[in-house]
């Protein structure tokens, strides 16, 4: 048996179920142990031990048999915000405290079809609002990683900064998390692993806690490329339950990594040179352009003049979208309930109670974008502007194939250190956002450190369902990077 | 545009949201920064440009009017914070 096996890829524990070196149990009864001595850094929302131990028997069994899936017997996390049957789901947020879905979203349904274990539900900003999971009801995941020489807790990034956390800190082999304006890609980059959005439309958004539905798409979280490949393929698919999921193939896109970007076009999108990015982000997107091109693809400068306005236009549409989505918490169907003397103050008290802060925040400003008057000059001023940022996407497919940027404007934050200002939150999603207005996909990738020693990600984007060449791009990216830091244990229990 | 008390109690209203006297003055600062922030977008010319309606394109598909779920009432209501005689149940609603 292995030394250690949480430190396996899902790419190598897979060879080793299949070789027999070790079972599933074996796999997750590691990881169960693992997770138990993190608690401190606060991942989960809800460990599911007993169901991991049977899913693993389950799978072993399939094993035995020659029955098994893509990812049969690969213990996982899963972002709280997908349904699971039988399994609490909050959303970070005490107005679904109690709830128990009674079905099971599309994409836990693939990933338990493939023959994913699942570990438990992992923690994130309250409904997905916010960028460092201090907006969870469950308080805060930690970032396992912290500053060279400082103690001080350090945010995994978000909304899906459990699944980012579990990953890094070797307590899950991947994740699924969900990805409205970054909440993927930022995490990815805060905690150094690789975090994928794919295409809007490429999964099923079906039984996924609705945020903002024009935005919102799930993706995996994992420690290589490979092993993103190889989750996203098993949460990937067509749904008829999902107006939204466009009915197209899904590729094998472990193949997709030929190793070969010669000859590829890579842009470089000179609009993310944001004010005040630190010279050692500038240092990195500079390293990884000459990382490609030194793998043979050729460098191309490209200009996307409206990705200024992406930010701003992401701050009517996705408030907008969450007024309307979330209107079904009102205390009469599921959820939390205050009690009131007439149903229009038992509404509003369980509202009030049920919501956080940055929650209450979002819905007030997206009722007010969409109330009577201001419609035009909010919500459909931002589609048009939204019509443009994809216009600029569009032209620059003409003369590039994918797009190199680093991921965030910084590495991770201090705990604490930016929740009481909503815009400076807001702006650690400026170079992710726009993939998210066009609907593209986009993965990070650990490519270096920051002087004090946090994880960079550098960020690659590509055409609508070319996915396969963004992995490809990436896996590129990671092999010259060969980064191979990793946390220092600090947590409880930490082996 | 800046919002004044009146109108974000106007508002907490239509989200169904309780928001106490004390609280409307903060928020109404701080929702006009936010909106002081988005309002750089009227920098953007946006005459002739049609509004997004889907970030991928596709046709909406067809299917067979046909029932394929239904008969689940107690699935329905399980999660129910109160219930009776099998519906939702909530506070009198007509004198």
């Amino acid at each position: 048996m292995t030394a250690d096996l949480t430190e396996l890829t899902v790419g190598s524990a897979r060879d080793g179920l299949d070789k027999g070196e070790f079972t599933s149990r074996e796999l997750t009864e590691a990881h169960l142990r693992a997770i138990e001595a993190a608690a401190s850094l606060n991942a989960f929302i809800l460990p599911t031990p007993h169901r991991a131990l049977a899913d693993a028997d389950a799978s072993d069994a399939r094993r035995a048999k020659g029955e098994q899936g893509a990812l049969d017997g690969i213990p996982v996390a899963i972002k709280d915000l997908f349904c699971t049957e039988g399994v609490p789901t909050t959303a970070g947020s005490r107005i679904l405290e109690g709830f128990t879905p009674p079905y099971e979203s599309t994409v836990t349904a693939n990933l338990r079809s493939a023959g994913a274990v699942m570990l438990g539900k992992t923690n994130m900003d309250e409904f997905a609002m916010g960028s460092s999971n201090e907006t969870s009801y469950f308080g805060p995941a930690l970032n396992p990683w912290r500053r060279a020489g400082d103690n001080r807790a350090v945010v995994p990034g978000g909304s899906s900064g459990g699944s980012a956390a579990a990953v890094a800190a070797r307590l899950a082999l991947a994740a699924a998390g969900s990805d409205t304006g970054g909440s993927i890609r930022q995490p990815a980059s805060f905690t150094g692993t690789v975090g994928m959005k794919p295409t809007y439309g490429r999964c099923s958004r079906w039984g996924m806690v609705a945020f903002a539905s024009s935005l919102d798409q799930a993706g995996p979280f994992a420690r290589s490329v490979g092993d993103a490949a190889i989750v996203l393929g098993a949460m990937a698919g067509y749904d008829e339950k999902d107006a939204t999921c466009v009915d197209v193939a899904v590729p094998d896109y472990e193949a997709a990594l030929t190793g070969d970007v010669a000859g590829l076009r890579i842009g470089i999108p000179k609009e993310y040179r944001v004010d005040g990015t630190p010279a050692e982000v500038e240092a990195l997107w500079q390293q990884g352009i000459a990382w490609l091109r030194d793998a043979g693809a050729k460098i191309v400068d490209v200009s996307l003049p409206h990705t200024r306005y992406a930010l701003p236009a992401y701050y009517i549409v996705a408030p907008a979208e969450a007024s309307s989505n979330l209107a079904r918490y009102d205390g009469v169907r599921y959820g939390l309930r205050v009690a009131g003397e007439t149903l229009e103050e038992m509404y509003e008290a369980t509202r009030a109670e049920g919501f956080g802060t940055e929650v209450r925040r979002r819905v007030l400003i997206g009722t007010y974008v969409l109330s009577a008057g201001y419609y035009d000059a909010y919500y459909l001023k931002a589609q048009k502007v939204r019509t443009l940022i994809k216009q600029d996407f569009v032209d620059a497919w003409q003369s590039v194939d994918a797009l190199l940027t680093p991921t965030t404007p910084t590495a991770a934050f201090g705990v604490g250190e930016r929740i009481d200002d909503p815009v400076s939150m807001y702006l650690n999603d400026i170079l992710t956002v726009p993939a998210n207005m066009a609907g593209l996909p986009g993965i990070s990738v650990p490519a270096g450190l920051s002087g004090d020693g946090l994880p960079l990600g550098l960020h690659v984007v590509g055409r609508a369902f070319d996915e396969e060449t963004v992995l490809r791009v990436a896996h590129v990216v990671e092999r010259a990077a060969a980064f191979d830091s990793r946390p220092e244990p600090w947590w409880d229990g930490a082996p | 545009m800046s919002l004044d008390k009146a109108t974000v109690a106007h508002i907490a209203k239509l989200a169904r949201i309780r928001v106490d006297e004390v609280d409307l003055e903060p928020l109404a600062s701080e929702l006009s920064g936010i909106l002081k922030w988005i309002e750089q977008l009227d920098e953007v010319d946006t005459a002739g440009v049609e509004p997004m309606t889907s970030a991928v394109e596709t046709t909406l598909r067809w299917r067979a009017d046909a029932v394929t779920d239904g008969d689940c009432r107690d699935k329905v209501l399980a999660n129910a914070p109160q219930t009776a005689e099998g519906y939702f149940a909530v506070p009198k609603v007509i004198e």
